[in-house]
């Protein structure tokens, strides 16, 4: 079981409060990792209207991202994409009952925290929107709202957990709806967990000290991480994913759920699309329910998508390096 | 008599973390069973127990009745097997639901609980929070109650105890064989819940 512990000793999201005659505690780890495990094997989709939301939560939606463009039309945008209005989050926290995420730029303190003070069940610090700060991220311990991160290998995703990610997911490329830089990441997080379990378990310390310098993360995180065999936090794939068969893939590569940006709602037969995308990560060890998934749609009307190679902006580079 | 057999319904939530705990309490009171994820229809008959975990209720509810589970369930329960709701799980066995902020809900349920229950009670996330309960009806007089986005029971028919309450709230009750909780035991190390549950199983086969 991914452990639910983990606060930095002065954490000034944890909140004590009394109500009534009880002593009570907001924004613990318990809290803000176990939502994260609330949301396993389901899909969380990107949305910009109240339309959009309630069709994401009929289909199944396990949660719904706001956004004011979707993350293809950032793309073609261009300029600086901010946090959404919060007037359209407001009005989408009202209408449907499952929760509900928001973008804020990397590194961006005054914008999670409006998006805390608005309420939203989980704030996305992420590469979508253009960075405001290219050395630092949010110190996420400071918020009582949970946070995920995007993250390309390792070395990333545990930093993002140092900082105090509740959450993390694939960056992939997002708005290309071609779910190559999904599979490659996920697989980069795989490869070097494999590894880093391998020394943990021949009892190398030496080795796991040297791979934690390499990773640019506390020992202490990196021995416990290898003792797991896997990222102590829910992970989830996101980054292009368009069709019910990409969401299956990435299940299969043994995430703990889907994030779908433009694949929906820049489809032209979004409604079906999203049911189809919910069964195929539910039913993803089956391939003839997958078939029946990817029978509801009609690749004719499938985003276009983009070849990733010769893209002029790389959004999974952004805040990589810190 | 074999081995207990108990599932824990796996449409989506967090399903690894109810079958751990579920066999470390097997282990501490040195019951033979098994506990798996269960996602087919077909899977359901055998079992001795089940769990419907935490998650969204919507999505396991709509799921559940698209592959056919909902109603083998019912069925199930209907017949006598006992069942643990946790959270969304509790919402899914009630007969009535509203939420909060959007009002009354018309998803698909189990239809069994004779409650009716408030989701997003104490709020959204922020609002979520943990404070030690009381079970004392159960024998657990001390308890830490996680509380995640967390429902609450508004109305309780005439056959349903009300194991424990949080600040006049009720969080936890039981009908027969129905035990249904606002909170995460699966989420803490106390597994006494869980225990009790798996010696209710026993106690019926």
């Amino acid at each position: 079981m991914i452990p639910l512990s983990g606060d930095v000793t002065n954490s000034k999201g944890i909140i004590n409060e009394k109500i009534g005659s009880y002593s009570i505690k907001r924004g613990t780890s318990t809290l803000k990792r176990g939502l994260a495990h609330m949301l396993k094997n389901g899909v969380v989709m990107d949305v910009t209207t109240v339309e959009q939301a309630q069709i994401a939560e009929d289909a199944g939606a396990v949660s719904v991202m706001v956004l004011d463009k979707l993350p293809s039309d950032v793309r073609k945008a261009g300029g600086v994409a901010r946090t959404a209005s919060i007037r359209i989050i407001q009005e989408i926290m009202d209408s449907v009952t499952i929760p509900v995420m928001a973008k804020c730029r990397i590194g961006h303190v005054y914008e999670a925290k409006v998006l805390q003070e608005t309420n939203v069940d989980m704030i996305d610090e992420s590469e979508v929107l253009t960075p405001a700060d290219e050395l630092h991220h949010i110190w996420k311990w400071d918020f009582t709202t949970p946070f995920v991160n995007g993250a390309r290998n390792l070395g990333e995703a545990l930093r993002r957990i140092e900082e105090g990610a509740a959450m993390i997911r694939t960056k992939g490329e997002p708005g290309t709806g071609n779910v190559a830089e999904a599979v490659t990441h996920i697989k980069n997080v795989n490869d070097e967990l494999r590894r880093i379990k391998s020394i943990y378990d021949s009892g190398d310390e030496q080795e796991l000290i040297r791979m934690a310098r390499d990773l640019r993360v506390s020992y202490e995180l990196v021995e416990d991480t290898a003792s797991l065999g896997r990222l102590p936090v829910v992970n989830f794939a996101a980054g292009g994913i368009a069709t019910p068969a990409d969401a299956a893939y990435l299940m299969t590569l043994g995430c703990d759920g889907i994030f779908v940006g433009s694949g929906i709602f820049k489809a032209e037969d979004a409604k079906e699309r999203a049911q189809a995308i919910v069964l195929a990560t539910t039913f993803w060890e089956d391939p003839d329910k997958v078939k029946e998934a990817q029978k509801m749609i009609d690749e004719r009307q499938s985003m276009l998508g983009l070849d990733t190679k010769n893209l002029e902006l790389k959004m999974q580079e952004r805040g990589s390096t810190a | 008599m074999s081995g207990l057999n108990i599932g824990v319904l796996a449409v989506q939530g967090d399903v690894s973390e109810n079958i751990m705990t579920t066999k470390m309490a097997l282990e501490e009171l040195g019951i033979e069973g098994i506990v798996n994820e269960i996602k087919y229809p077909e899977q359901i008959s055998e079992l001795d127990g089940m769990i419907i975990p935490g998650g969204e209720s919507t999505v396991i509810g709509q799921l559940s009745l698209v592959n056919g589970s909902l109603k083998q369930i019912k069925e199930k329960i209907e017949s006598g097997m006992p069942v643990l709701g946790i959270c969304a799980g509790m919402i899914l066995l009630s007969k009535r639901v509203k939420d909060r902020v959007v009002g009354d809900m018309d998803q698909p349920l189990l239809d069994l609980l004779d409650v009716k229950i408030e989701r997003n009670t104490f709020g959204r996330q922020r609002d979520s929070f943990e404070s030690e309960i009381s079970m004392e009806k159960i024998g657990i007089p001390k308890f830490q109650g996680v509380f995640i986005r967390a429902p609450s029971i508004v109305e309780t028919g005439k056959n349903v105890d009300i194991i424990s309450k949080f600040n006049e709230k009720i969080v936890a009750v039981k009908q027969g064989n129905i035990i249904g909780t606002s909170f995460h035991p699966e989420l803490t190390d106390d597994l006494s819940l869980h225990k009790y549950f798996v010696n209710t199983i026993r106690s019926k086969n």
